[in-house]
């Protein structure tokens, strides 16, 4: 499928997902529910452009998403600006942090990386934590708005914001996946020398990734205050968001675009029922628990699964009927 | 600000005290990362396990708790064979360590974690044992028996391993598998069985580790996140492999942590390990003692 073709065939989708949920869906909890996978769509999305495409394991996911959402916080504080333009802020500040780490991959390749990941989400929270303005370690409470701007509760205001969040990041994921700048990425992710002696601009490449992934999940993390009504340090920064970043996309297939989304709507659907039916802690359980199955079982996840059965079922037809081009293919 | 020369002792003291703790806790890095090149971002989550072993025998039992962590150290020896056995035939032979294998370790974290809150409850536990409370005085220093004892066992099990790694035939042959796996193997060892040892005792350090976090103050199950940053930042400001780098480092960052947390407040101390660890990434990656 063409880029542009798709992009229309995608916001279609989302276009009949909106209309079909206004028309259909009554209970309120339904949008409360979606809103959770569809902010996993992003961020697990957001990720796996960095951590799929190019190679880079980013551990720190949680940082970017509370920066997006502190950011909202204090918007919310000192303006009156409407959410759309929290969440281009948010975006911003965490896209610039996102840029500063990509200078670190200069140093730090691998597991370094991701070790340096982990701490700088730490260091992070520790700085919100000493910030007394955004509510410190006693978190904040958050007013929603009585009125959302279009028709229908707030929630399903978020909700719809989320959705468009959603269409937009995978969007984009797939554009990368097709044009040069992810020949780039898949270049330095298979082999960073090589892809520098072959003329990869690795850097700026680098760059981009982390700017763009980061930014991602800074949008995501900015209508969180407005869906919890009461941010803290120790809930928005917590290991859960990246554990989940790193699982949905390691369970869907980190090589293509539909992986985040399938890892996505999978576990996060699994977790939202989970965490109804049993317990919010067990849900947390079973993520780590799939993690670390599909990782020792399918480590190229479940779009992995499907090629190899693919490929076995066309082998199995070749074998009976050779066809001409298979000499060709594998000289 | 004034700075009285008391409180800079003191804070100076506590932070060595401090290191040497942070020194038992990294002990089972620098050898699982630095020397077998396997990054085992659970090891937290061992650590708790070790906490929680010392705190389930203690209040049931009322036994000592380091006696409970040198009990445990064959139970967390086994664990750790079993946890490389998983780890060698699901990702080092396919030759897929990097992000599979990372993965694999955050989600061993995640679950261990998460497995305490189920069982335990994320309220603070803690022990109770004669040398928690007092201390000893000299002049205007505080010695705290409860960060003392901690921190001169934690030394003897340094010195001890080192002693092990340096004289013993499979502790050389560990030091060997970390310069060259494959020379090793042409010497007619296997190097999966040295590294399944080796992986063993550093899991098996964690047994008493945690029980001196335990120690040293109330656990909760998510306390062990802080220390990813602090462990790996120790490993490599000491040079990877070398225990008296190691030693030197842990009591650097003891240091100008208790001295953030005495003069600037307690809040501020997590960010200071990551701080050195970017800074010596950045300047001298081949830390402190390094080759």
């Amino acid at each position: 499928m063409r880029t542009g073709t798709f992009w229309l065939v995608l916001i279609a989708v989302g276009i009949v997902l909106l209309v079909l949920s206004r028309a259909l869906v009554l209970n309120e909890y339904f949008y409360f529910a979606a809103y959770v996978v569809l902010q996993y769509i992003v961020l697990s999305t957001a990720w796996n452009i960095l951590g799929g495409y190019t190679g880079y394991t980013n551990f720190g996911t949680a940082a970017f998403f509370a920066l997006g959402a502190y950011t909202a916080v204090v918007l919310h504080k000192t303006t009156a600006v409407p959410l759309p333009l929290m969440i281009v802020a948010g975006g911003a500040v965490s896209g610039i942090v996102g840029l500063g780490m990509g200078y670190l991959t200069l140093r730090l390749r691998g597991v370094f990386f991701a070790i340096a990941t982990l701490a700088m989400a730490i260091v992070v929270q520790t700085l919100i934590v000493n910030w007394d303005y955004v509510g410190g370690s006693r978190g904040i409470y958050i007013i929603r708005p009585q009125q959302a701007p279009l028709v229908g509760s707030y929630i399903q205001y978020l909700y719809s914001l989320m959705l468009i969040m959603a269409v937009l990041s995978v969007g984009i994921a797939r554009t990368i996946e097709r044009s040069r700048l992810g020949l780039g990425f898949a270049a330095i992710r298979d082999d960073e020398q090589a892809a520098e002696a072959g003329g990869v601009p690795t850097l700026r490449l680098k760059l981009i990734a982390t700017t763009l992934s980061g930014a991602m999940m800074g949008m995501a993390g900015a209508p969180l205050p407005y869906y919890v009504t009461y941010l803290d340090p120790a809930s928005s920064f917590n290991l859960a968001y990246a554990v989940n970043s790193v699982a949905m996309p390691v369970i869907g297939g980190m090589t293509s675009w539909i992986g985040p989304v399938i890892g996505a709507v999978l576990l996060g659907t699994i977790q939202q029922i989970a965490t109804v039916t049993i317990s919010s802690a067990l849900n947390l359980l079973i993520v780590g628990l799939l993690l670390i199955f599909f990782v020792i079982i399918a480590p190229n996840g479940i779009v992995g699964l499907v090629q190899e059965l693919r490929r076995l079922g066309e082998g199995g037809r070749r074998a009976k009927a050779p066809a001409p081009n298979v000499k060709a293919k594998a000289g | 600000m004034f700075v009285s020369l008391d409180l800079l002792l003191n804070a100076i003291v506590a932070g060595l005290l401090l290191g040497g703790f942070y020194a038992a806790v990294t002990l089972g890095i620098t050898i699982s990362f630095g020397m077998l090149d396997i990054a085992n971002i659970a090891q937290p989550a061992f650590i708790l396990l070790g906490s929680y072993a010392a705190y389930t025998l203690n209040s049931n039992w009322g036994i000592d708790p380091i006696l409970v962590g040198v009990a445990m150290l064959p139970v967390f020896f086994v664990i750790g064979m079993a946890v490389y056995r998983l780890y060698y035939y699901a990702f080092e032979r396919r030759g897929e360590q990097a992000i599979q294998g990372l993965a694999f370790f955050f989600g061993l974290l995640f679950v261990g974690e998460v497995s305490l809150v189920l069982v335990f409850g994320v309220d603070y536990r803690f022990v109770e044992a004669s040398y928690i409370g007092p201390s000893l005085h000299f002049w205007t220093i505080d010695l705290p028996l409860r960060m003392l004892i901690p921190c001169l066992v934690s030394l003897l099990m340094v010195a001890l391993l080192q002693v092990y790694l340096t004289h013993s035939f499979i502790g050389r042959a560990i030091l060997a598998v970390s310069q060259d796996g494959l020379a090793l193997q042409l010497m007619a060892a296997s190097p999966i069985r040295i590294k399944q040892i080796a992986f063993g005792i550093s899991t098996a350090t964690c047994a008493l580790a945690g029980t001196f976090l335990i120690i040293i103050q109330p656990v909760e199950p998510s306390i062990g996140r802080d220390y990813i940053g602090r462990i790996f930042a120790i490993c490599v400001l000491g040079g990877m492999t070398s225990f008296p780098g190691m030693v030197a480092a842990a009591m650097l960052i003891g240091i100008v942590e208790s001295i953030t947390a005495t003069f600037y407040g307690p809040s501020w101390a997590p960010a200071v390990a990551f701080g050195f660890l970017l800074i010596t990434l950045a300047v001298r990656p081949a830390g402190l003692l390094g080759r």
